[in-house]
């Protein structure tokens, strides 16, 4: 369980762009593209990600066992079948978590401080 | 759009197959969502692809290393093997080259070297003779070749400096001298036209050297005072620290004079003249310009000039032809080196990825696609060659040193060669080739195999196209191996030979010394001859000392100073075989030497220049000029005078261990005028004793220095030294190549042990079959060792050829000695069966200890 702990610890801080995949993924399944407009949605078209960055990450996240590629595929009449679908491993979740809770924790400092909106 | 593709191959292939599409899909679509603004969207995209792939790139060269690491140690045998393996084949070439490129190739240290040349007289059998004055003049109001021309002449003087008097190296040089090369003082000035005239104040220029060590790096001793041979000389200028012309000892300058009388002698052969070409003249202009001037010098001076022509070479191929060629040798024998070097490394891959078989395989199923397997590997041959090229780049730093032994002292060039940036710039090239274009193609068959599904694990024949190669590359290391022992031995042979030749003197138990005396001091013959007369009494008197002598050279010191000689009238010819060297003796010099008298006597302090004049000459002399015999009382006319034989000995090699010598004539040291022949003046002194000859330095210091306080000793070397320095620089080189050679036979056992065991461990199915059917041991390993033979064989044969041509190349090595040495050969051929046996019979006596039952029951 230690070796798991510092297994996940070794991960952070995440870069924003693996962050924002894992969140995407955490909901569902999705494909490249799909995950670039996911993000733009959550974040009002704050984050737009590019190709070259979104599969450089992936790649990488693949290697690193954050992700895997998904068997399951959409029904027919959506499906694109050149298209790779990927989804969020255990410890991908277990290390967004963490990213999470080290970001909440972070801003709870900030808050001490009044540096940050919220109850002081 | 298509650019963004072609971008795209900046990935790793593997990345791109599986991304690409993908990439350009998402493109696409933004580029619609962008509408107005998608140019910019697919020009940001661009942009964006450079960083990425290189990330991309670099986290597959860290898994990659991550992997190496992990399976290397697992397995340290291959890396210990596979780096050593390297760094000798990269560090013995990486040595090779620094020198040859210091020797042979880096431009002198002078703006435009390629336009300098060297100009020689030449006379039959004398292709570059130093020009005498009154030719160098005539070349230099004549010629419309040059841009300008100089001349110098090397001198050593006397200086008394803080540390007592010492003896320096220098040169005599005229004012255009250093404008010509185009070098700038570092401090002062050069000489003007004005220090060349006779009667002018002496000036001198100091070497870097000479200043920061005597004069403590003063700026202010310009115009400061110094004695050089006890006259007076103003310091006018201090040269840069880079600077050693003609020579590299070359400590002071100072300007050189001629008078009338000195262009008159033309065959007076002392000056070095170098020469700068005109704009646009080529070598081959200025060679028909100096031959036609030549031409007409001989007619104007019948006489002096009988046969002489102007020779004129490149002023970087001043060093000797057979320097360059020892050097070559040696850049052959390191490229041999690191030939077998890489076949060993391509085996020891090749031997690996088949070892890895199974691992590859799994990666291969698990969707590592090939190109990303090869990259793993030529990831993994490029870092060993790198850690090999490194400690490589290690041993040849530490191998320079023993080589700078080679580089010629006439070299023109300060310092010694070291590892600097061009030669690590051609190691890291090495290094780079050897571990891509040795580590793919081993890559790419393992790959190759691992896509297929590779030979099933059950296969078992030795053959197949693999072992094919593996044989030849080791066939190649064997070949390779007898060339270089073949050659290694040839100059071995060569190197004794010459050692075993007799110099025509008795070395051992000799010590030799000069005492250089300065002129006008000593130019009176009655001063000179108190000088020697006292210094040799005491030191005869010396317990120990057998005999004591001066003479004006010591033989393979300086193997010039020769003079025509002509019989009974006729005129001078000055070809080579009617020359013989001078040289002035004081009695005791041929006995001191160990020269054996022949006939008739010695010089004596009785042969005085109002006596009748009379020479001791070598038995080749007597051959040449008399060869019915009886040479004792017969004249002919030698340095200016007539002269009678009174005495025949023994011939020495003057001119060294390798070349012929002309014949020799001493004349007495008494028997020269006032002020004449100054440059063949007595100055060395050699001591003959049956005590240790060093033991008797202080003893004959304090003799000098009561004789004479300002004079300095220099030189102090034993006779068995002078003539092992003859030999030095060959005794390096077949050191050199000798190791080159043990190192290459090293690699090549190797090699053979390496493919032999690989074949058992392969063949073990077989050979349990076999001993279960019966075979014994016996046949088991008959089998083996033929395997080894057959490879042995099959190298040695085009090996032998090989080194056949090689030994024909360096024949001017070989001192006489024939390429096809016997003995050499067969030593080489004994070795490589030796090497054979050893290399095969680990691997065999393995195959003997197979255990049938366990190897079918594998099966």
């Amino acid at each position: 369980m230690a070796d798991r702990q510092a297994d996940i610890a070794s991960f952070l801080p995440l870069a924003p762009a693996t962050f924002h995949i894992l969140l995407s993924l955490a909901a569902e399944d999705r494909h490249g593209y799909a995950i670039i407009q996911d993000v733009e949605a959550r974040t009002g078209g704050e984050v737009s990600l590019s190709a070259a960055t979104l599969y450089r990450s992936i790649h990488r996240m693949l290697e690193e066992g954050l992700l895997v590629e998904s068997r399951e595929r959409p029904p027919a009449e959506l499906d694109d079948e050149r298209r790779r679908y990927y989804r969020i491993t255990p410890l991908g979740t277990a290390v967004a978590r963490a990213e999470a809770r080290r970001l909440s924790q972070l801003v709870a400092m900030a808050r001490a401080r009044g540096l940050a909106p919220g109850e002081a | 759009m298509r650019l963004y593709r072609l971008l795209l191959h900046l990935y790793p292939a593997s990345f791109r197959e599986e991304y690409g599409e993908e990439m350009c899909r998402i493109l696409r679509s933004r580029r619609q969502a962008a509408g107005a603004r998608g140019l910019l969207a697919l020009w940001i995209a661009c942009w964006e692809i450079l960083p990425n792939a290189l990330a991309v790139h670099g986290s597959l060269l860290r898994q990659d290393l991550r992997y190496m690491i992990r399976s290397l140690r697992q397995a340290p045998g291959f890396a210990l093997t596979a780096i050593p393996v390297i760094a000798l084949g990269i560090g013995a070439t990486t040595a090779a080259f620094s020198l040859a490129d210091f020797v042979l190739l880096r431009p002198l240290p002078f703006p435009q070297p390629e336009r300098l040349v060297k100009v020689s007289e030449s006379l039959p059998g004398y292709p570059y003779l130093e020009p005498s004055p009154g030719n160098y003049r005539d070349w230099k109001r004549q010629n419309r070749s040059f841009a300008a021309m100089g001349a110098l002449r090397p001198v050593s003087l006397n200086l008394v400096g803080p540390s007592g008097p010492e003896r320096l190296e220098g040169a005599a040089v005229t004012a255009d001298l250093f404008p010509l090369l185009g070098v700038r003082p570092a401090l002062g000035r050069f000489f003007t036209a004005g220090d060349d005239r006779e009667g002018a104040a002496g000036t001198v220029l100091l070497s870097d050297g000479l200043w920061r060590r005597d004069f403590g790096g003063d700026r202010a001793v310009l115009g400061r005072r110094v004695l050089l041979d006890g006259a007076p000389y103003v310091v006018v200028g201090v040269m840069p620290p880079d600077f050693s012309f003609p020579r590299r000892q070359a400590a002071l300058w100072v300007p050189i004079r001629f008078g009338e009388e000195d262009f008159a002698d033309r065959t007076n052969y002392c000056l070095q003249v170098v020469a700068r070409l005109g704009r646009g003249v080529s070598l081959r202009q200025a060679r028909t310009e100096m031959g036609v001037i030549a031409a007409r010098l001989e007619r104007q001076y019948p006489k002096d000039n009988r046969q002489t022509g102007a020779a004129l070479q490149p002023l970087r191929d001043g060093t000797s032809e057979q320097g360059r060629l020892l050097l070559l040798a040696l850049c052959g024998a390191a490229s041999c080196v690191l030939l077998i070097t890489c076949a060993n490394l391509a085996n020891l891959l090749l031997a690996r990825a088949l070892a890895r078989r199974a691992e590859l395989q799994v990666r291969a199923a698990l969707g590592a696609g090939r190109e990303r397997l090869v990259r793993q590997l030529v990831t993994e041959s490029l870092a060993l060659a790198l850690a090999g090229g490194a400690l490589g780049v290690l041993v040849a730093t530490a191998a320079l040193p023993l080589l700078a032994r080679l580089v010629p002292v006439n070299l023109p060039v300060a310092g010694v060669p070291a590892v600097d940036l061009p030669v690590l710039l051609f190691a890291g090239l090495l290094t780079t080739l050897t571990g891509i274009g040795f580590g793919t193609l081993p890559a790419l068959r393992a790959c190759r195999d691992a896509e297929m599904g590779g030979p099933r694990q059950g296969v078992r024949a030795g053959g197949g196209r693999r072992e094919r190669l593996r044989s030849a590359l080791v066939i190649t290391e064997v070949a390779v191996a007898v060339v270089l022992l073949v050659s290694a031995g040839l100059l071995l042979r060569a190197l004794t030979r010459i050692q075993a030749t007799d110099p025509g003197f008795r070395p051992s138990g000799v010590l030799t010394l000069r005492t250089a005396l300065p002129t006008p001091k000593y130019e009176n013959t009655g001063r000179r001859a108190d000088y020697y007369t006292r210094v040799l009494g005491q030191v005869r008197a010396l317990p120990g000392v057998t005999s004591a002598g001066f003479t004006s050279f010591l033989p393979m010191v300086m193997r010039g100073g020769i003079w025509p000689v002509s019989l009974g009238g006729e005129p001078e010819d000055r070809g080579a075989d009617h020359s013989a060297s001078l040289r002035y003796v004081t009695p005791g010099f041929l006995a001191a030497l160990g020269v054996p008298l022949r006939q008739g006597r010695d010089v004596s302090e009785a042969d005085t220049f109002d006596r009748p004049l009379v020479a001791v000459v070598s038995a080749s002399f007597v051959h040449r000029f008399w060869p019915q015999g009886h040479p004792l009382g017969q004249r002919f006319t030698f340095a200016f005078h007539e002269r009678t034989v009174v005495g025949v000995v023994g011939d020495v090699r003057v001119r060294g261990l390798e070349r012929p010598s002309e014949p020799q004539v001493y004349l007495p040291y008494r028997q020269v005028e006032d002020g004449a022949l100054t440059f063949f003046m007595p100055k060395d002194l050699v001591i003959r004793a049956g005590v240790e000859p060093a033991s008797l330095l202080p003893a004959v210091r304090r003799i000098v220095r009561a004789v004479d306080p300002e004079q300095p000793i220099s030189d102090v070397r034993t006779l068995s030294e002078v003539v092992a320095d003859e030999t030095a620089s060959r005794a390096v080189q077949a050191r050199v190549l000798g190791a080159f050679a043990a190192i290459a036979f090293l690699l090549a056992g190797i090699g053979i042990y390496g493919l032999l065991s690989f074949a058992v461990s392969q063949r073990a199915h077989e050979i349990g079959v076999r001993m279960a059917l019966g075979a014994r041991a016996g046949e088991i390993l008959g089998m083996i060792l033929r395997h080894g033979a057959l490879l042995a064989a099959a190298g040695v044969v085009p090996g032998a050829v090989l080194a056949y041509a090689a030994g024909r190349a360096m024949a001017s090595l070989l001192a006489g000695l024939d390429p096809g040495d016997a003995p050499t050969f067969l030593a080489a051929v004994a070795l490589c069966l030796l090497m054979t046996l050893f290399g095969s019979l680990w691997p065999a006596l393995r195959a003997v200890r197979v255990d049938p039952i366990r190897v079918i029951r594998k099966e």
